[in-house]
């Protein structure tokens, strides 16, 4: 089997200011599938063709953003090596027990040098996505065109200091391989403004622009199957009144088919389609600063402001 | 049907009792205060509200204080009037690459 070590992304924990109108939204107008709800209050929601228990946690707080990000590993003798290695790598760990969070095993959670806390786990349990298991057709109509109906919840991207340092523990000890990559811009000191990473065969499972503040959500993102379907939720999001921050348009990075738009409590997500299907052995793409424009809009070629300020 | 005004730019724009006043600023057209996250999260929208009474929705601490609360600075994403409003634009965006 060619996909080991880190599967891929598991769940987004983010944080809401009102759970009321954070469910509405996640529920009614994305379309998500909720799946519980425990004892701290927290609401668990999965993507409808997502087989595993959830993707995404919504807790009630008084600042919104992201709580954690975690990955799925392959199995538990998997979770225990990198557990090792992050310790090995001078990393502190920390051990959250199977039960925390509602259907999932145990975690290890570690802080990034970025000020964002990731997680890993190898179990979570698999409640299936609506379908039988035998024969099935290829969707349904109680979920998979219920609101925007993503089809799982594809990466996230954050913001925060030592960039650097969050690529080298990915690729050294988690596996992950650069995709993309923007430097920084000319005339100043030199490195990467923002990295577009990968543990599989995605565009991307997880990226990180460079910022002063630490711990800062720029996106949770869900997969769409098209660019029609991209177009469909700008409507949705238009008739419900979402927010959009920029699209329906294309990136020029990962070439994926995207809307950036707001929960009701201001945090990012996008609706996503496309791209591509790089390969651990292929050279990363670079983009000079100077061209972030069309990096991030393709067909408008500009660097919208609130890219690059607006956080949560 | 409110009188919303920008202190620095003498801008105005007309806002009603149920929609916030970034969202009529951007419905009129016009520009002054800067638009981000519309949801009270991101914080970039924040104002004083100089003159005028107001009613809120939930707004993120990390960027409103109580203090700033009690001090009638607030994000105008998250403010909706109950009289003609004077505001003052405090908010700022910060960049996070230095060109």
């Amino acid at each position: 089997m060619a996909l080991t070590g880190v599967l891929r992304p598991g769940h987004a924990q983010i944080r809401v200011l009102d759970m009321a109108a954070a469910t509405k939204f996640y529920g009614d107008v994305l379309g998500l599938v909720e799946t519980g709800r425990d004892k701290q209050g927290r609401v668990y929601y999965k993507c409808w063709d997502e087989r595993d228990h959830n993707s995404l946690v919504l807790r009630q707080a008084d600042q919104a953003g992201l709580d954690f990000f975690a990955f799925k590993v392959l199995d538990k003798a998997t979770l225990e090596k990198f557990d090792a290695d992050l310790k090995a790598y001078g990393l502190k760990t920390e051990r959250i027990p199977a039960g925390d969070m509602l259907e999932t095993g145990e975690r290890v959670r570690f802080e990034l040098p970025s000020g964002h806390l990731i997680e890993l786990y190898a179990e979570k349990t698999q409640v299936g996505n609506g379908l039988p298991n035998l024969n099935p057709p290829p969707w349904d109509l109680k979920n998979s065109e219920r609101g925007i109906a993503p089809v799982r919840m594809d990466h996230c991207l954050m913001y925060g200091p030592n960039i650097d340092q969050n690529k080298k523990i990915f690729m050294e000890v988690l596996g992950f391989y650069l995709v993309e990559r923007v430097f920084m811009p000319k005339g100043g000191p030199a490195g990467e403004a923002a990295i577009w990473l990968s543990c599989g065969h995605k565009s991307h499972d997880v990226a990180f622009v460079v910022h002063e503040q630490p711990g800062k959500l720029h996106h949770v993102s869900f997969w769409l199957n098209s660019w029609e379907k991209t177009l469909r939720a700008g409507d949705i999001m238009s008739m419900n009144e979402v927010p959009i921050d920029i699209g329906p348009t294309r990136h020029g990075i990962t070439r994926g088919e995207t809307i950036y738009a707001f929960d009701p409590s201001g945090n990012r997500f996008e609706t996503f389609a496309g791209g591509y299907q790089p390969y651990p052995d292929w050279i990363p793409t670079d983009w000079e600063f100077e061209s972030l424009g069309p990096g991030l809009d393709y067909p408008q070629r500009k660097l919208h402001e609130s890219f690059l300020t607006v956080l949560t | 049907m409110y009188q919303v005004m920008l202190e620095e730019t003498g801008e105005s724009f007309q806002c009603n009792e149920a929609e916030s006043a970034l969202k009529a600023l951007a419905r009129s057209g016009k520009r002054g205060i800067p638009v981000g996250c519309r949801g009270g999260g991101c914080g970039v929208c924040k104002v004083k509200v100089v003159s005028g009474e107001y009613s809120q929705t939930v707004m993120s601490r990390a960027h409103v204080s109580k203090e700033d609360e009690a001090n009638r600075e607030v994000l105008a994403c998250c403010i909706y009037p109950r009289s003609n409003l004077l505001l003052r634009v405090i908010g700022k965006l910060q960049h996070v690459v230095r060109r």
